[in-house]
């Protein structure tokens, strides 16, 4: 996969970006730069405690960085105002590595959610949300709620709340690992398919056979720092 | 294609989103039970407040209005001869016979010369004839309102020069600083049943924001703003304070009823016996209706307050 058609308000870009959680706290990120332009596709790479998730929760605006300049879809987040960051997250889609569905609402409500909070009619929400569930194959378990689907059916449910919306930024933190390898492939297409449209991807992943068989450049941390892109190798 | 037409009966049947969806959770994190429970408590406390705050009131505009209406008139050497409008009469006799008609006298009495005698007691001792001192004549005078005191002043001074009319003023300043007291107090209550209030609500509301955490900060992260995620919460607790307030009301309505009738007797309010609703002041009637909506205001502006506040450390 290579970037489609490039704009700076779908892209994102980071300059000598650091995280740590906490004053006195070591960073989890060193100065890392690199940017990732509108309709592009990027693995991100690295042993667990690299600071995969943490660059995914900066990129998903769960966290501010401590230093350095963050650039998403197009907004310079260290002096976006608080209050315009939630249509901002509106279109970025997260796919949790534990899945964060909410237990007290069926998969139904739970893929509804992001149209409803972004104040979509009822009928096109039950019109997409039937659409994606049927792509994801719940449309039998619509209304089972977390506890009752397996771990895979639940992640199929995060997935398809992450691209209802048709995000300009989807992000991934292990989207197959409680996946079979059909299911998986089913969502290679998926992402493959929405990176077509436009939408940037970055899927974080330690299945490498994964990523053999859907190239693409990479990011690549270890101990919190950039070390190399498998095309630079 | 059975799959197709399954999904479409099922997903018909969840179109239709009721208006107090519950994405967060909150009936089960607010629960409808402690809180409305000590909601109404908390409006209970309150009605009895209102309640002794309107009796004071009543009570001191009663007691004022006696006070003030009771005179007493005092005659200096009242064996003398009166002045010239009162030619034959003692100035005794000449205040006694202007005081009977007096228009806004209701009625005067001369005291006796032993109750003068006790009057005086503190100061002169139990037996102030041996003094030989000539003790003035004092009259208790019922009025029909406090300001007939200064034409009666007037008038007297012409029977009997010298003559003094006293209305009753430190009493009136006396039982004002009371009932004031009184209603200060019944305030002092009603501040402090609202600022209990505001409490438990809080208490509630972080509670709340306990126990949902995970649910607020995953809408969050998808995009809902402070004040969707704080409305939700306002939404709930504006509701449940509303219907704890209310029931609290409710509840008291039966005891001030029944007190209002031991009372009877004694106040000037309508007899046992009377309309239901004529035995609490219509003021007080007024006021009722209004606290389930001060609850529910209470428990509207806290639930903001608390989620905004706690929302506001998210980045």
């Amino acid at each position: 996969m290579t970037d489609a058609e490039s704009g700076a308000d779908r892209g994102i870009a980071l300059t000598g970006v650091s995280l740590c959680y906490g004053r006195a706290a070591p960073p989890v990120l060193h100065e890392l730069s690199f940017a990732v332009a509108g309709g592009g596709f990027r693995w991100l790479l690295g042993a667990s405690g690299a600071g995969k998730t943490s660059l995914l929760r900066l990129l998903t605006l769960a966290v501010r960085p401590s230093a350095g300049a963050l650039r998403v879809l197009g907004a310079a987040i260290e002096t976006t105002r608080r209050a315009d960051l939630p249509p901002l997250r509106r279109r970025i889609g997260v796919v949790f590595q534990d899945f964060r569905l909410l237990p007290h609402l069926s998969a139904f409500d739970n893929v509804a959610l992001p149209l409803r909070l972004a104040g979509r009619p009822e009928g096109q929400v039950r019109a997409d949300v039937s659409e994606i569930m049927r792509w994801v194959g719940l449309t039998r378990r619509i209304d089972a709620h977390p506890a009752e689907l397996s771990g895979g059916e639940q992640q199929r449910v995060a997935i398809a709340r992450a691209v209802i919306g048709r995000p300009a930024l989807l992000l991934a933190d292990e989207p197959t690992g409680n996946l079979d390898d059909t299911q998986a492939e089913r969502l290679m297409q998926l992402l493959a398919e929405l990176n077509r449209l436009g939408t940037t991807v970055i899927v974080a992943t330690h299945n490498e056979s994964l990523v053999r068989r859907h190239p693409a450049e990479a990011l690549v941390l270890e101990e919190g720092r950039l070390v190399a892109r498998p095309d630079d190798e | 294609m059975s799959e197709r037409v399954m999904s479409d009966r099922t997903l018909a049947a969840v179109s239709l989103r009721p208006r107090n969806a519950d994405d967060l959770g909150l009936r089960r994190a607010l629960s409808d039970r402690l809180l409305p429970l000590l909601v109404a408590a908390m409006a209970f406390l309150a009605v009895l407040a209102l309640a002794g705050a309107v009796a004071a009131r009543g009570l001191a505009a009663h007691w004022r209005s006696d006070a003030a209406a009771l005179l007493t008139v005092q005659v200096p050497q009242p064996d003398a001869p009166g002045e010239a409008a009162a030619a034959g009469l003692s100035r005794a006799a000449a205040v006694e016979r202007s005081l009977a008609g007096e228009p806004g006298v209701l009625s005067a009495r001369r005291l006796t010369a032993d109750e003068v005698s006790a009057l005086l007691g503190p100061w002169l001792g139990t037996d102030a004839k041996i003094l030989a001192l000539t003790l003035p004549a004092v009259f208790e005078v019922h009025a029909a309102a406090a300001s007939v005191a200064t034409s009666l002043s007037a008038r007297l001074q012409t029977m009997a020069s010298g003559t003094l009319v006293e209305a009753n003023g430190v009493w009136f300043n006396r039982l004002g600083a009371l009932a004031g007291s009184l209603q200060a107090c019944a305030a002092l209550a009603l501040v402090l049943v609202a600022f209990v209030s505001t409490a438990v609500v809080a208490v509630a509301t972080r509670a709340g924001i306990a126990a949902r955490r995970d649910a607020i900060e995953i809408v969050h992260g998808l995009g809902a703003t402070d004040g969707m995620i704080a409305g939700r919460f306002a939404a709930r607790l504006t509701m449940l304070t509303f219907a704890g307030a209310l029931a609290g009301v409710l509840g008291a309505v039966p005891m001030l009823l029944v007190i209002a009738s031991l009372t009877a007797p004694f106040s000037t309010a309508p007899a046992v016996g009377s309309a239901l609703a004529a035995r609490l002041p219509a003021v007080l009637w007024a006021a009722l209706p209004t606290l389930p909506f001060a609850a529910g205001c209470i428990g509207w502006v806290t639930a903001q307050v608390t989620v905004r506040a706690w929302l506001s450390v998210l980045p």
